[in-house]
């Protein structure tokens, strides 16, 4: 794998060597450590995963304590069910708008441990990771997200910054971004009489 | 006699004469003197208020007061231009029309630098400005460039005017080799000024109405109708209260030559008429807003039609020569192009200029009652100004108030025939 | 201006001022007067600390409050540039306020250093067609995107050339400033700017004083004088400290980015480099340092 990717490739077709490598590689991928190698012919420096670790904290995600942790509810003694359906007994405000046509809760939440969620691959990540699931088919955003160019980023432009989870925007079950109340506008500049 | 002496002479003469005459005077300067003291008193609510008195806003924010300006621009230069044919045609009179000229260019240019002063956020720093005590952005700006240029041909006619009068006021004639050379040398700096005051609007890219290249050429040939206009009326008004000698065929040769750029001005309207509405590009839309209103948005249209009419009828009231010598329609083309003129460069120039606004919003712009008040006080000032300066120089031009009181001329000549 | 003729103009300024000279002090006092002090750009360190400490305390006087007046320089090897994601920007106007507030805008008289305008997808960036004044429910509206508009930070700003007193000029990071007791107030920049960045003081700016942000900057968001022109300075006060402009940080689509255009590891030099960018009316060769582009 490592040789597809140290090709050099370059703008979208890149994104997409990542998407592949990290659908197909074995449990561990990590789109930054993929990158640590991948010198661009542009004379634009990929921050190195642990770079990136340091120079930005990502803050918990958007659980309460109601939900979580989900192993409060889902007992590993309930047996598994795959089925798509209606839920009724919880979850019932979650619809599901995100690729619902081929998708349902397990690709997403780890079946064997509830508080973790679960990447194609198998591999569990824990909440605070979720960006790393969202990247499995978003990875221009993924990328575009880490270097800090999708997504709000607050701090300093030369130094500490922080950053937000893809889910503090995004309805994980339902992403598009929502219309929001704009605030008020100009006034219209009116004559002196 | 000590030049002291002479000045203290002179300044009493002057007082004399300013203080004397009819019923019609004292009417005309009581009248000044009202609007004088009613600008004022707005200009003093501007200061207290800020500019939230006029209509300006951000999205028009120069008007009506940078609009005169650009007029009374032209007017200077195109008084002192009138010497061309002076001189051209030989007539007997030129020092008298010269001297005119200049006075009107001397009343034009304060009123010019009045209506910079109360548009400016922060006239108590207008010293920044002054090389060397300020800062004066050079080469870039070309509001500094005006700023040199005015002052320097404010300057030049002063000197001129003043030397001339002052000169035979002590009973010499001025040298021609003095007089001469400046009188030559005011008259490119009279282009130079409208060509500079042209470029102030010509040279920004971010607004499509002025930058074009025929701008300039434009400016002079609206003033080279204006300006010779208030000159054919003064040169009337004063053949009939004065002993002044001009004949009818210089004003009716003024009269032909203003003419002439009637024509060039309509010629050079049109052209930019034709390649805005035949190209059709987006900077149609400024164009547009002057002559048929945008969105409904129509407050200027009558205006600008009105403005060109009154071009129009004034080009035909000149072109024909029975119109152009019977003195009724002669100063009612006078009237008309001053009005058309007026107009175009007050409202027709800078509102479509800047409507709509760079970033397309339509701010529709009429002069609130506070800017008119203190224009009309600044035009009195200028009025004033000119009236003074000429009924002290008439007396002196025609050897009536000097240093020693001279024998009545007996045999009708005037001190012209001496250049 | 040389050494010689500043020391003739203090001279001169200094005789001008006896009167007021001779209450204050000594005479070169005078010129550090908020009216006879030279151009900001021109003062050495220590006389801008001084009119900086006055400035403090007229405010103190006028406000009733305690004015931090940085006055950062510009860094070496930092030049700011600004990109904005026309893909994501829903027309929230959350930059508007946020800016209002952080720069002490007045609030009436209505100044605003950002415009945000909507325009009809079919059109495309269209200013003909473009309204600041939208007002619905929610947004984005169906069928219209958002363009804001502020200060374009032009590597050829026709609005320093235009100034005829040299009040307004480029640092050395890229922003443009204002000497706010430098500007006579005649609007030449307003009239030549192609962006409608630059917003004048047409009567007293109005700010309650317990909404004043009193963490400024000499060259940005300290309180202004009536009768002048202002306008973004990318917030000079923050970015000079290592902050991002208080517009990134409100925006809650993420659209504004920011950053150090020759950091090769900035956020806005990989924008440069993987999006496709543009700048507003490329034609008139102002050389925007903001770009827009299309994160999606």
């Amino acid at each position: 794998m490592e040789g597809y990717v140290t090709r050099r490739t370059t703008g979208p077709l890149r994104s997409l060597a990542v998407l592949w490598v990290c659908l197909l590689s074995s449990p561990g991928c990590d789109v930054g450590a993929v990158h640590e190698n991948d010198a661009v012919s542009t004379g634009f420096e990929w921050p190195s995963s642990a770079q990136l670790d340091a120079d930005f904290h990502v803050p918990r995600p958007p659980l309460s304590d109601e939900t979580f942790p989900c192993s409060d509810c889902h007992d590993p003694e309930i047996p598994v069910n795959r089925q798509r359906r209606e839920l009724q007994m919880a979850h019932t405000e979650i619809q599901l708008r995100h690729a619902e046509w081929g998708r349902w809760c397990l690709d997403c939440h780890d079946a064997g441990d509830r508080d973790q969620l679960r990447l194609a691959s198998g591999e569990r990540v824990p909440f605070e990771e979720s960006y790393r699931l969202c990247g499995q088919c978003h990875g221009d955003k993924l990328r575009d997200w880490r270097i800090g160019v999708h997504g709000r980023r607050t701090g300093s432009w030369s130094g500490e910054k922080s950053y937000l989870l893809c889910v503090h925007c995004h309805d994980s079950h339902d992403p598009a971004f929502k219309p929001i109340e704009p605030m008020p506008g100009p006034r219209p500049p009116r004559r002196t009489p | 006699m000590t030049t002291h002496g002479t000045f203290g002479h002179f300044v009493v003469g002057s007082l004399r004469e300013v203080t004397r005459g009819g019923l019609l005077y004292w009417g005309w300067i009581a009248g000044l003197l009202v609007l004088v003291g009613l600008g004022f008193v707005a200009y003093l609510g501007q200061l207290d208020d800020g500019l939230q008195t006029t209509s300006m806003r951000d999205q028009v924010s120069w008007a009506f007061y940078i609009g005169n300006f650009t007029f009374l621009v032209g007017v200077a230069a195109a008084a002192v231009l009138v010497v061309i044919p002076a001189y051209v045609y030989h007539w007997k009179p030129i020092k008298e029309v010269a001297i005119l000229g200049e006075l009107l260019a001397v009343a034009s240019l304060v009123m010019c630098g009045l209506f910079v002063m109360v548009d400016i956020g922060r006239p108590e720093r207008a010293w920044h400005l002054i090389p060397g005590l300020g800062y004066l952005n050079l080469p870039s700006s070309l509001l500094a460039w005006d700023v040199v240029v005015l002052n320097s041909y404010l300057a030049l006619n002063f000197v001129i005017a003043t030397y001339v009068l002052f000169s035979l006021f002590r009973g010499r004639q001025p040298r021609g080799w003095i007089f001469t050379p400046l009188v030559l040398l005011s008259i490119p700096c009279a282009i130079g000024i409208h060509t500079v005051t042209a470029f102030l609007y010509n040279g920004i890219p971010a607004r499509p109405f002025w930058n074009s290249a025929i701008l300039a050429p434009r400016f002079l040939a609206s003033a080279f109708c204006s300006g010779p206009a208030v000159l054919l009326m003064v040169m009337q008004l004063l053949r009939r209260f004065t002993r002044f000698e001009i004949r009818d065929e210089a004003i009716w040769k003024i009269a032909e030559l203003m003419a002439y750029a009637m024509f060039v001005n309509l010629f050079l309207l049109g052209a930019e008429v034709f390649k805005e509405y035949y190209s059709s590009t987006e900077h149609l839309i400024h164009m547009r807003y002057m002559f048929t209103g945008v969105d409904g948005k129509t407050s200027i249209v009558p205006y600008m039609w009105l403005s060109i009419a009154a071009s129009v009828a004034a080009f035909l009231l000149f072109l024909v020569p029975w119109t152009r010598k019977n003195v009724v329609t002669l100063n009612l083309g006078c009237l008309l192009i001053w009005f058309g003129v007026y107009v175009e460069k007050g409202m027709g120039l800078v509102i479509p200029g800047l409507t709509p606004d760079t970033l397309g919003e339509i701010y529709e712009y009429f002069p609130s009652r506070s800017e008119f008040l203190i224009s009309a006080g600044i035009f009195s000032v200028g009025f004033l100004l000119f009236t003074l300066m000429v009924k002290v120089a008439t007396p002196i031009l025609l050897g009536e108030f000097r240093v020693t009181p001279p024998a009545r001329p007996t045999d009708g000549a005037t001190p012209a025939e001496a250049t | 201006m040389n050494e010689a003729n500043g020391v003739s103009r203090r001279e001169f300024l200094c005789a001008v001022a006896g009167c007021t000279a001779a209450a204050a002090g000594s005479c070169v006092d005078v010129t550090h007067t908020p009216f006879f002090r030279e151009r900001l750009r021109e003062l050495t360190p220590d006389e801008l600390g001084a009119i900086v400490a006055r400035l403090a305390d007229s405010y103190r006087e006028r406000y009733g409050r305690d004015f931090e007046i940085g006055t950062e320089p510009a860094q070496d090897g930092v030049e700011f540039a600004y990109a904005l994601d026309l893909s994501r920007c829903v027309g929230c106007r959350r930059c508007v306020h946020a800016c209002v507030e952080e720069n002490n805008q007045s609030r009436d008289p209505e100044v605003q250093w950002i415009r945000v305008l909507q325009m009809d997808k079919h059109k495309g960036i269209d200013f003909a067609h473009a309204t600041p004044y939208y007002d619905p429910e929610t947004v984005p509206e169906p069928g219209h995107f958002y363009v804001p508009v502020a200060c374009q930070q032009c590597r050829n700003p026709p609005c320093v050339k235009s100034c005829p007193t040299g009040a307004t000029w480029q640092e050395e990071d890229g922003i443009t400033v204002i000497d706010y007791e430098w500007c006579i107030g005649c609007r030449c920049c307003i009239s030549a700017c192609p962006y409608g960045a630059r917003r004048f003081n047409w009567a007293d700016p109005a700010v309650p004083d317990e909404e004043l942000n009193t963490r400024t900057h000499v060259l940005g968001n300290r309180p202004r004088p009536r009768g002048v022109v202002e306008k973004c300075t990318f917030c000079i006060h923050r970015v000079r400290q290592g902050l991002y402009p208080a517009c990134v940080e409100a925006c809650p689509t993420g659209s504004r980015k920011f950053g150090n255009l020759l950091d090769p590891t900035s956020e806005i030099r990989y924008v440069l480099e993987h999006k496709r960018v543009f700048v507003l009316k490329a034609e008139l060769n102002t050389l925007p340092r903001f770009y827009y582009f299309y994160g999606t």
